[in-house]
């Protein structure tokens, strides 16, 4: 390939930006989620500390959503109509689900005792249609939102596998931040996420080349395939681990975080397949991120910006992050 | 109906909901710094009550912050899908100006907001007085970034300036042109204020009915005199805003005029119009009550000034009847709102500040003026909006241009949805408003439990060390 102008080069930094955004999304507001799932499954005391456990981050979490869909708008305009166009009806279930879930987060406590009840099921109602609806969304998106039966069949099956991935990512945030009886509960449930979790990426991964011609090119060709095999060759590591450490006492003591981070390292190699094999695609065989972009000097304003703030964000939100560490205590409503 | 209808619709119920959340943020969160310095101020002096009253009135509107945050937040999010699903052509067209507007709005106020927003409610004794006192800051800002950058974008849709257009595309000449567009700063100050009256009115009325409750003795008589005196000296400098900014739009936008005045034919010492039924067939009004001259005096300070009628601007003006009832809820509001602010405060302040000398009907007129200023927001959001129809960027993007080729069956099932959501979560919210009014003690109880439960970090919080299950 010939060398790129800045200006070219535009696109490819913006879908990466992008993409980076909604990574931190699915991985951020995912535990969120997860946790949102696993409500119902647990007592009205645990719920509080489960609530109380991602509280300070969940809003900060959103808002990555908000700056890659908003990066999707701003840089590939043309892209934004097509894939919310073709996405209209499950995007608002969605965002009917997020709403849902974040206003429960403050009525839960406010409203009467009575209406407690309702609004956590409003919670856990609201994180299950958001994940469901990202999963079909995510889905479609990787078909390329492609027309027949086998297709429908595709999202569906990653709208029930990714709602699984969250609540494993979000028991292994309670395995983290939680402790004595709530943590040895959720260690148990990240034992029965696992399992569908995992059979739901086995047959995404093997359905996905089945279902694009163009992913198919991009992973079985030689000699690509062997640098390739390391994505799902690390997965499967990262994933045997996560189910062998479930086991074992150390998740309940010093490394009860470390599940929860190399899930996010599952999460991260999932994204880079997927970037693999889309790019340089934003709607893949429809639209590349060329003939998608906004004018490279909109572009560069915008990558202004983002070079003074990103550095920010990231540097507050460590701090949040350092300001809530440690242990989720329990409730003692006197 | 058609699907340009249905769109419209559809946007307008979700900006209508969202910005009765953000009126109130934006306000709120310097209110909760003056409380919070207030309470800095008095804690080590010697009136202890006084101390407690202010912490009281911090923590108890932290919450009110909370959660009216909460569905600013959710209902933003879903505004930033509509621009695209409804409105896919005005990104196409004006994304150059419009895109690093609103990344900028994300990237400098969002993340800033909800970065420091944990921190400020759940921040208590985990972080020092002085980082905590700063994120509270963080926040108050983030919420006002953020009405710079979203009404720099929507006023530079209402007077567009510093742009060129190649191929159809709108390309930057000049972007503190199109930042400070001429209607921004005149927008800007509108909005502004009109979010520390819908505040003010909300501190005033909630503290009175929770001193006509005989509840939250320590902190409603603060805070029924922090919202009088807000209200009193924001709502005369609004009048005069609100008036530069109707001369601004003669300027730029005249049809808008016309339509809020019901001029339909150009004339010289136009009446101002109190009331009328204006009719698009006839392009008369009936059941006028007027006083003679009075809007060519207001408007063009010339007892014979010339006004633009609707006439002079074809089929390109707004609706009109809308236009007109708007403008006269909002200013309407307005008067009422100067009225009592201006009342209530003398008679406080005759009443030494003591609540149990006031008379109580006066108690439930604030509390009856609750939520005036989301009256008077929206429907001023209606006139500004309505009034920039048929255009989605004046005089230049026809909104029906822009619209999606989403089927209407599908908007119209989906505008249900979010019809019936919004309903429910505004009476959801007003109730539990009503409740929690009702309850401070409980409110503060939850919150200090909540403070309590949330990781603390390395052992370094009083109240339960990192931990601790004990």
């Amino acid at each position: 390939m010939s060398v790129m102008t800045f200006d070219t080069m535009l696109p490819v930094i913006f879908m990466a930006l992008m993409g980076i955004s909604m990574l931190v999304y699915v991985v951020s507001d995912g535990y969120d989620l997860g946790v949102g799932m696993l409500m119902h499954r647990a007592t009205d005391a645990e719920k509080d500390v489960m609530v109380a456990s991602i509280g300070p981050f969940w809003d900060a979490n959103e808002t990555w959503l908000v700056l890659g869909i908003g990066i999707l708008l701003v840089a590939f305009p043309k892209a934004h109509g097509l894939v919310l166009g073709e996405l209209y009806l499950p995007v608002t279930l969605m965002l009917i689900g997020l709403t849902l879930r974040g206003v429960a987060f403050d009525f839960r406590v406010k409203a009467k005792d009575t209406h407690k009840k309702t609004w956590d099921r409003l919670f856990f109602a609201g994180s299950l249609i958001a994940s469901v609806s990202q999963g079909w969304m995510l889905g479609r998106y990787i078909s390329g939102f492609g027309e027949g039966w086998n297709y429908p069949l595709f999202a569906g099956a990653i709208a029930l596998a990714l709602p699984m991935a969250y609540a494993l990512l979000g028991a292994a945030w309670l395995v983290m931040k939680t402790e004595g009886e709530l943590q040895e509960r959720a260690i148990g449930w990240a034992r029965t996420a696992w399992g569908p979790m995992v059979a739901g990426m086995l047959l995404i991964s093997m359905a996905t080349p089945w279902i694009s011609a163009t992913v198919r090119e991009r992973w079985f060709a030689l000699p690509e395939i062997i640098a390739l095999m390391a994505i799902p060759l690390v997965t499967g590591i990262a994933l045997v681990t996560v189910r062998v450490l479930l086991k074992t006492q150390i998740v309940r003591g010093p490394l009860c975080w470390l599940p929860f981070v190399m899930l996010i390292g599952v999460f991260v190699l999932g994204f880079l397949g997927l970037a693999y094999s889309i790019y340089p695609f934003v709607v893949i065989d429809k639209l590349t991120i060329w003939q998608a972009a906004s004018s490279p000097a909109a572009l560069k304003v915008i990558l202004f910006g983002v070079c003074i703030s990103v550095p920010a964000i990231a540097g507050y939100t460590v701090f949040s992050y350092r300001v809530f560490r440690g242990k989720t205590g329990e409730l003692k409503y006197a | 109906m058609d699907a340009l209808i249905l769109a419209r619709m559809q946007f307008a119920a979700n900006i209508t909901f969202h910005i009765l959340f953000p009126t109130i943020s934006i306000g709120m969160g310097w209110v909760l710094l003056f409380f919070r310095l207030r309470w800095l101020k008095t804690r080590n002096g010697p009136d202890k009550a006084a101390a407690q009253g202010w912490l009281d009135a911090y923590r108890f509107w932290t919450k009110v912050f909370a959660l009216s945050f909460a569905l600013g937040v959710v209902s933003g999010i879903t505004m930033s899908f509509q621009f695209g699903t409804n409105w896919p052509g005005f990104m196409e067209k004006v994304g150059n100006i419009a895109g690093p507007l609103l990344g900028y709005e994300v990237l400098t106020a969002f993340f800033l907001e909800a970065g420091f927003l944990g921190v400020m409610l759940f921040g208590h004794g985990k972080v020092s007085e002085r980082v905590h006192l700063m994120a509270t800051f963080f926040v108050a800002f983030g919420t006002t970034l953020s009405a710079f950058w979203i009404l720099a974008l929507n006023s530079w849709m209402q007077t567009p300036a510093g742009y060129e257009v190649i191929d159809g595309v709108y390309h930057v000449t000049s972007w503190f042109e199109v930042i400070f567009n001429p209607s921004f700063p005149y927008r800007l100050a509108h909005m502004l204020l009109a979010s520390a009256l819908t505040c003010a009115f909300l501190l005033t009325g909630l503290s009175a009915w929770q001193l006509l409750r005989g509840v939250a003795q320590r902190s409603a008589p603060k805070v029924l005199r922090v919202g009088l005196t807000l209200a009193a000296i924001a709502i005369p400098v609004q009048i005069m805003v609100g008036d530069a900014h109707g001369l601004n739009t003669l300027e730029h936008q005249p049809a808008k005029i016309a339509a809020i005045e019901g001029v339909w034919e150009t004339e010289r010492g136009a009446p101002l119009l109190l009331f009328a039924i204006p009719d698009k067939e006839t392009r008369s009004n009936h059941f006028e009550i007027k006083i003679p001259k009075m809007a060519s005096l207001i408007l063009t300070h010339e007892l014979d000034g010339e006004i633009k009628g609707l006439n002079s601007f074809g089929d390109k003006h707004p609706p009109v009847l809308p236009m007109f009832f708007a403008f006269r809820i909002m200013v309407g509001v307005g008067m009422l709102m100067l009225a009592t602010s201006w009342l209530g405060w003398w008679l406080y302040r005759r009443a030494k500040w003591q609540p149990a000398a006031l008379p109580r009907a006066l108690l439930w007129v604030f509390a009856g003026m609750t939520f005036s200023g989301w009256v008077a927001t929206v429907a001023g959001w209606y006139v500004t909006e309505i009034g920039r129809q048929p255009f989605i960027v004046y005089g230049l993007i026809r909104t029906a241009d822009v619209v999606s080729n989403v089927p209407s069956a599908m908007i119209g099932l989906t505008l249900a949805l979010y019809v019936t959501l919004y309903l429910a979560l505004i009476v959801a919210y007003v109730t539990v408003l009503k409740y929690m009014a009702e309850k401070p003690e409980e409110v503060l109880q939850i919150d200090a439990v909540e403070q309590a439960v949330t990781p603390a970090g390395a052992g370094n919080s009083p109240v339960l060390p990192a931990g601790s299950t004990a």
